[in-house]
């Protein structure tokens, strides 16, 4: 035990000493939080939009004024026709393209029904996605309007949606995205400074020093983790502070729910960091591996794409990342104020991570070489 | 010259030496082009949802049976209570509810109008909107079905064309910044930590007294990085060509040479770094958390940029992969020529040209 009072003050020292590092490990991850989640805004707006109107007449001029006033569009240009409406959207000048067709609104007068072509750039699937789904809602809006003025007696039997969003009722992008990108910054942080740490006195050889001392191998492992530990909770705390100050998040569900998960999901990273050590000989092999999985992290466990859409493979490679489990904790107790109860599988599952990563960290740490 | 090839021939040397690292260098770009081009979708099929049935008619019958048939949906539960509601959305089980009154079918044949309930989690904005337009689909259908027998007039028919990726899957927009991505990163990271690493271990200092010209150290440096970034480049093109269906669309070599470039903008980046950085580590954290999140956010392939406050639309204009995201996705998915990318390629040569001077001209030759 006194052993472990020692090696702390010996890590909490190093730590402390080299203010280039602590500064950057402080102030990177508080600007990000500041800048990123503006930058993360995925409410769609601003679709922009080449009108092909190619009948000219009161009806068309009608549909286009509905769909700019909507707020979702922004009208790009005008076409002279739809070949050209669809190289505005193939040199990305606009999203989509609509073509009003000639005799519009005479043969849906004559025909009672005509067509209106909407070609959509589908490169970016959410986009593409919601740009269709307004614009249709909008034109069958319209379709009601024109039935309205021109007194055709429209069927009697009509089932309406009332639709209200709970927990969100402003459809806020930043209230998704805060919670988030908090955790990949904590785990950015965590995993890889302690990986490098340990490589560091591997390399500059003070590890042998450590080595040939009776200190055992857990203390060792416990002294290099709590300071990180401490790292990344001080992180976490500031995060939570800049997501209340600047975009006024305040945790609905208890603090203690989340710093109790936090610190089992700090436990697991830690594993994962400490494995990546043992794994690692140099500092630039610790960084390509941490850089491995930091980058997977991020693109798979649901920050910036929904997991629940991915197969069933993936889903199950999923799992086995512990952010993707923090993160489906701290979205709900932040937002919806869920509780314990509600998110022990979670916890549960970071708790078997953590315990399988650890496990493998410590009987691949060799004292000798 | 001999002295610079031998130079090189030392460098590619370290490289291939560390195993690890070279793994890790091709591993990742394979790893990420399979796992996302594969794994990642825009589609949201499946949504979980709660159905709560007062009326229990033969209308609402009709409308849950068809709400769970549709590949949209998967009908979790169904609850005798709204009361329950709050509980199930906070455990995550459903991500929308439909509510039906009492006495909706009567209402619904005596006054011709009904009004059902829908409650979305909007804690993820996008999905709720999306999962509840298709809801809105469906009941839309439902209702031209229920007036079948009246004949709807004056409709209009949107006819709706998906262009370039009908089937909404995730690899065509994700392939192109992965692309960036990977190569921005391999670029910055492994150029600054090769030279911050001979000033650490103090080789530098053999370097600089020795009669090597600096500008010599610098190529001999880049050279091995800028072999296996093009190496990694052609990986991912035949990956994606392969796996994800995603040829090269235009040409080749207009690709390879918006790639060349950018990798060498990347290249001044890392070069600038190592400049600055004193270890490793400072090297490292300044390229890994200096780099990765601005690429991956200000790119514009996670996040549309028009979005963005006017500030950090201005600041996107300065990260490179923004440019390059774009030619590559002209280039490769849209299969357009020189003359789309014209503006993107300059602004990329530009950059490299601007930082690769301030990189030489600020390469320190002494040590203090």
């Amino acid at each position: 035990m006194k052993t472990l009072v020692f090696l702390l003050e010996k890590e909490f020292r190093q730590l402390l000493r080299s203010k280039q590092l602590l500064g950057m490990l402080l102030l990177a991850p508080l600007i990000q939080l500041i800048l990123l989640p503006l930058a993360a805004d995925y409410s769609v707006k601003n679709i922009s939009i080449a009108m092909v109107d190619n009948d000219h007449s009161t009806t068309s001029r009608r549909l286009i004024e509905k769909i700019v006033s909507s707020g979702y569009f922004k009208l790009r240009e005008y076409s002279a026709s739809f070949t050209q409406g669809l190289k505005a959207v193939e040199e990305d000048r606009a999203d989509l393209a609509l073509q009003i067709p000639v005799h519009f609104e005479r043969d849906l007068v004559r025909e009672d029904r005509k067509q209106v072509f909407v070609a959509i750039n589908a490169i970016e699937g959410t986009k593409a996605n919601l740009g269709g789904a307004y614009l249709s809602s909008i034109i069958s809006d319209f379709n009601e309007d024109i039935r309205a003025q021109w007194q055709v007696v429209t069927p009697t039997t009509q089932v309406t949606v009332a639709t209200s969003n709970w927990y969100n009722p402003l459809l806020n992008f930043h209230l998704y995205m805060v919670p988030a990108i908090l955790v990949t910054l904590v785990t950015a942080m965590v995993a890889m400074q302690s990986a490098f740490n340990i490589v560091q006195e591997k390399e500059s050889g003070t590890i042998e020093q450590i080595n040939v001392t009776p200190i055992k191998k857990h203390i060792f492992i416990i002294g290099k983790m709590v300071p990180f530990m401490v790292l990344g909770i001080v992180l976490f705390t500031m995060g939570l502070l800049v997501g209340w100050i600047l975009y006024g998040i305040v945790p609905l569900g208890s603090l203690w729910v989340l710093y109790g998960s936090l610190i089992v999901y700090l436990f697991s990273m830690l594993g994962l960091g400490l494995l990546v050590a043992t794994y690692s000989g140099t500092q630039q092999q610790a960084m390509s591996l941490c850089f491995f999985f930091i980058n997977i992290f991020n693109m798979m466990s649901g920050v910036f794409t929904s997991v629940d859409s991915m197969p069933d493979w993936a889903r199950a490679i999923v799992a086995t990342f512990p952010p993707s489990h923090f993160i489906k904790i701290m979205r709900p107790v932040v937002l919806k104020g869920s509780g314990f109860s509600d998110i022990l599988p979670e916890i549960l599952w970071m708790l078997a991570l953590g315990v399988a990563l650890n496990a493998w960290a410590v009987l691949n740490y060799r004292k000798t070489t | 010259m001999r002295q610079l090839l031998i130079f090189i021939r030392k460098e590619f040397l370290h490289v291939f030496r560390d195993r690890k690292t070279l793994l890790m260098l091709f591993g990742l770009p394979i790893a990420q082009i399979v796992l996302f081009g594969f794994a990642l979708s825009n589609e949201i099929k499946n949504s979980h949802i709660a159905i709560v049935d007062y009326s229990k008619d033969a209308v609402t019958q009709r409308l849950i049976t068809r709400i769970g048939g549709s590949p949209y949906f998967n009908i979790q539960r169904t609850l005798a209570s709204g009361d329950q509601l709050n509980a199930a959305f906070k455990k995550g089980d459903i991500k929308l509810a439909v509510i039906f009154p009492v006495g909706f079918g009567d209402d619904l044949v005596h006054t011709g109008k009904a009004t059902m309930q829908v409650i979305a989690d909007a804690s993820d904005p996008n999905q709720a909107t999306t999962i509840t337009n298709y809801l809105n689909q469906i009941v839309l259908d439902f209702n031209s079905e229920l007036s079948q027998g009246a004949g709807q007039r004056m409709q209009i028919l949107p006819s709706t064309q998906m262009m370039y990726n009908p089937e909404l899957r995730g690899a065509p927009n994700f392939v192109p910044g992965v692309m960036a991505l990977v190569l921005m990163l391999v670029c910055t990271m492994m150029t600054s930590v090769a030279i911050v690493r001979e000033k650490e271990l103090g080789t530098m200092e053999i370097l600089l007294v020795s009669p090597f010209k600096p500008f010599y150290i610098i190529l001999s440096k880049l050279a091995p990085n800028l072999l296996i970034s093009v190496v990694n480049l052609f990986i991912i093109l035949a990956l994606s060509d392969i796996f994800l269906d995603l040829p090269v669309k235009g040409s080749l070599l207009l690709l390879v040479t918006g790639s060349v470039l950018f990798i060498l903008t990347c290249l001044s980046i890392g070069l600038l770094l190592s400049i600055n950085a004193q270890t490793q580590q400072a090297a490292m954290m300044g390229s890994m958390m200096g780099m990765m999140l601005p690429t991956m956010l200000l790119t514009g392939f996670l996040f549309p940029i028009e979005n963005m406050p006017v500030a950090l639309q201005v600041l996107s204009n300065l990260v490179p992969s923004r440019w390059y995201f774009i030619i590559i996705k002209q280039v490769m998915l849209k299969g357009l020529g020189f003359s789309a990318v014209w503006k993107e390629m300059l602004i990329l040569t530009g950059m490299c040209a601007l930082l690769f001077t301030i990189s030489l001209k600020k390469f320190k030759i002494r040590l203090q």
